[in-house]
């Protein structure tokens, strides 16, 4: 009995380190598959080709620039929302809302993160649009702004949610000190606690934003799906197809291994990339944020 | 000179604080009045029938019993692989691993999962499990792929949790002849339990809610059957709810409203049951 717990160490190690690794081989997996169907794409269709502003599939034209424009005004307009209401909210539950408020309404924000896109999608086309359409005298409510203004609700919970957390870690010595010397509370909110978190809350708006690019189901029911260049002011106010619904929409009726197949893993290849970078550039603001406040403990 | 600067400055505080409160009724209001409005909805909807008969006459009558079990079933495939993988990729982060760039490559794939969008989840599904394995359009490949994209999840709250165990606790148990592995699995991971269940619970929580990944690898858009074997496709609330809220004509109202509240109880339900488990957990804990 004695012996086997070396050899059973020894195995569980093992089988825990080959665990641990998971997570790198899943990224690099998925990584290689979507390079395995999409780089094809490039050779199918011309690169000068890809970058137009024609995506019509049925007669071979590829150009990609609407999805591109699509997929960044809808996420623009979803951060100009995530930005104020987001922050806005995180300051009011950290610095002003009393503890009780706080308690209730935190997981509150939070359980709006646990709706299924979907869901939002559907309120989106029952009740979001119609009204959009009545209320800005439009023809269509399925617009790029009903998209923005899902997006920013899915954008919310996680902006609060990281950026409470942040703004919640700031010593409670910063904000007694800001008072002491004579600011206002809202001048220790402003210059002093804001500051001291900003990477945190940096980061908490990366996240957010983050989940906005590669969120699908609801951009895809409410942006009324019109590959069409958004680059207008105006654009925002009218249809627009984004990069995650055009895969989300298409995939679906293609032949495997058509030109249609290997561009729409490219678009997803490039998704891919985007988030790969944001979730990297957010992730760097944590390690330094840390090594920073490691410096200042020591 | 001085006292308008004195006064001017508590205006600009009553002011930004007035606008920091009105973004966040602005925020709250709307979430509350959202879940209110889905309940007023679909509660005329829910039935016992709703609940546990076929749809009938192209989805527009009848109930969405196999789009309730087909959820059920992907969440339990995505829980088989996704929880003993990513509990165990925890006890090696919080227990083993080292801090070295190894460790570090691992943490950022682990940001990297968890950021990549569900789509592309799907797409990577579609090339590997229906096509490359041949795994077809399954509950097998819809679960293995919301299992790799819960996956993160599971792995950071589970090693938060873990990593919440006093160090005393490990010091003791070393220092009365326990092995590592004797020490992680009679100690750590029963005090660790909870805190592992509520990461899990949330993890299983998103997977069940999810649309875009299970869009090409297992969801049927009409199956008027339950599903018999893991390698059928099957169908799931999300994607019902999608089918029929768009891709329907003539779909009555209430229908839509029912299976989007049935969704919504069957997610935060479980999400409920994890904030039960974790604030029942820290009443409970002596350390």
């Amino acid at each position: 009995m004695d012996k086997s717990p070396n050899w059973r160490e020894t195995f569980v190690t093992a089988i825990v380190k080959t665990c641990g690794y998971s997570a790198v081989v899943f990224v690099i997996l998925i990584f290689f598959f979507l390079l395995r169907q999409g780089l094809p794409a490039l050779f199918e269709v011309k690169l000068g080709d890809l970058f137009t502003t024609r995506w019509y599939p049925i007669e071979n034209h590829f150009g990609i620039l609407p999805l591109l424009t699509g997929s960044l005004v809808v996420t623009v307009g979803a951060m100009l929302i995530a930005i104020p209401f987001g922050i806005g909210t995180a300051v009011f539950l950290a610095e002003i809302a009393p503890r009780w408020m706080r308690e209730i309404l935190k997981p509150l924000v939070e359980l709006l993160g646990g709706i299924p896109s979907v869901v939002l999608g559907f309120l989106g086309i029952l009740l979001l649009s119609p009204f959009l359409r009545v209320f800005l005298n439009l023809p269509t409510g399925l617009t790029a702004l009903a998209g923005a203004l899902l997006l920013g609700a899915i954008a919310i919970p996680t902006t609060v949610s990281i950026a409470e957390d942040a703004l919640d870690s700031v010593p409670q010595g910063y904000r007694e000190g800001a008072l002491a010397l004579g600011a206002t509370k809202w001048q220790t909110i402003w210059r002093v606690t804001l500051p001291a978190a900003r990477s945190g809350v940096l980061t908490a708006l990366m996240l957010g934003v983050g989940r906005t690019i590669g969120e699908t189901m609801a951009v895809m029911m409410v942006t009324g799906n019109a590959p069409v260049m958004a680059i207008k002011l105006t654009s925002i106010l009218s249809p627009v197809r984004t990069m995650t619904a055009t895969i989300a929409a298409e995939m679906g009726e293609v032949a495997n291994g058509s030109t249609h197949y290997h561009v729409l893993f490219l678009i997803g290849l490039i998704l891919f990339l985007i988030s790969l970078a944001v979730n990297i550039t957010a992730s760097s603001v944590i390690f330094k944020s840390r090594k920073r406040a490691e410096r200042v403990l020591s | 000179m001085k006292r308008r600067f004195k006064a001017d400055r508590f205006l600009v505080q009553r002011m930004g604080i007035s606008l920091i409160a009105l973004a966040a009724i602005l925020t709250v209001v709307p979430i509350i009045g959202l879940f209110g409005y889905i309940i007023a909805k679909g509660a005329p909807a829910i039935s016992w029938e709703f609940l546990t008969t076929m749809p009938s006459n192209g989805m527009r009558a009848g109930g969405i019993l196999p789009a309730i079990v087909g959820t059920f079933y992907l969440t339990l495939g995505t829980a088989v692989l996704s929880v003993p993988l990513g509990i165990a990729a925890a006890i090696y982060l919080a227990e083993y691993a080292k801090e070295n760039w190894v460790t570090r490559l691992i943490r950022i794939a682990i940001i990297n999962l968890a950021g990549i969008p569900s789509v592309v989840y799907g797409l990577f599904g579609l090339g590997l499990f229906v096509l490359f394995l041949k795994f077809g359009t399954s509950i097998l490949s819809a679960s293995l792929t919301l299992s790799i994209m819960t996956l993160p999840v599971i792995i950071s709250a589970a090693e938060e949790a873990l990593r919440a165990v006093p160090q005393s606790f490990r010091t003791v148990s070393i220092s009365l002849g326990g092995t590592r592995w004797q020490t992680i699995r009679k100690i750590i991971l029963p005090q660790a339990l909870p805190g592992i269940m509520t990461g899990v619970i949330l993890g299983l929580e998103r997977a069940a809610g999810e649309t875009a990944p299970i869009l090409f690898t297992g969801a049927a858009f009409f199956l008027p059957r339950l599903p018999g074997s893991p390698l059928d496709a099957t169908m799931a609330l999300p994607y019902h709810l999608f089918v029929i809220s768009t891709q329907v004509p003539e779909m009555p109202i209430q229908i839509q409203y029912g299976t989007a509240l049935v969704l919504i109880v069957f997610v935060l339900g479980m999400n409920l049951i994890a904030t039960f488990i974790r604030s029942r957990a820290r009443a409970k804990r002596q350390w």
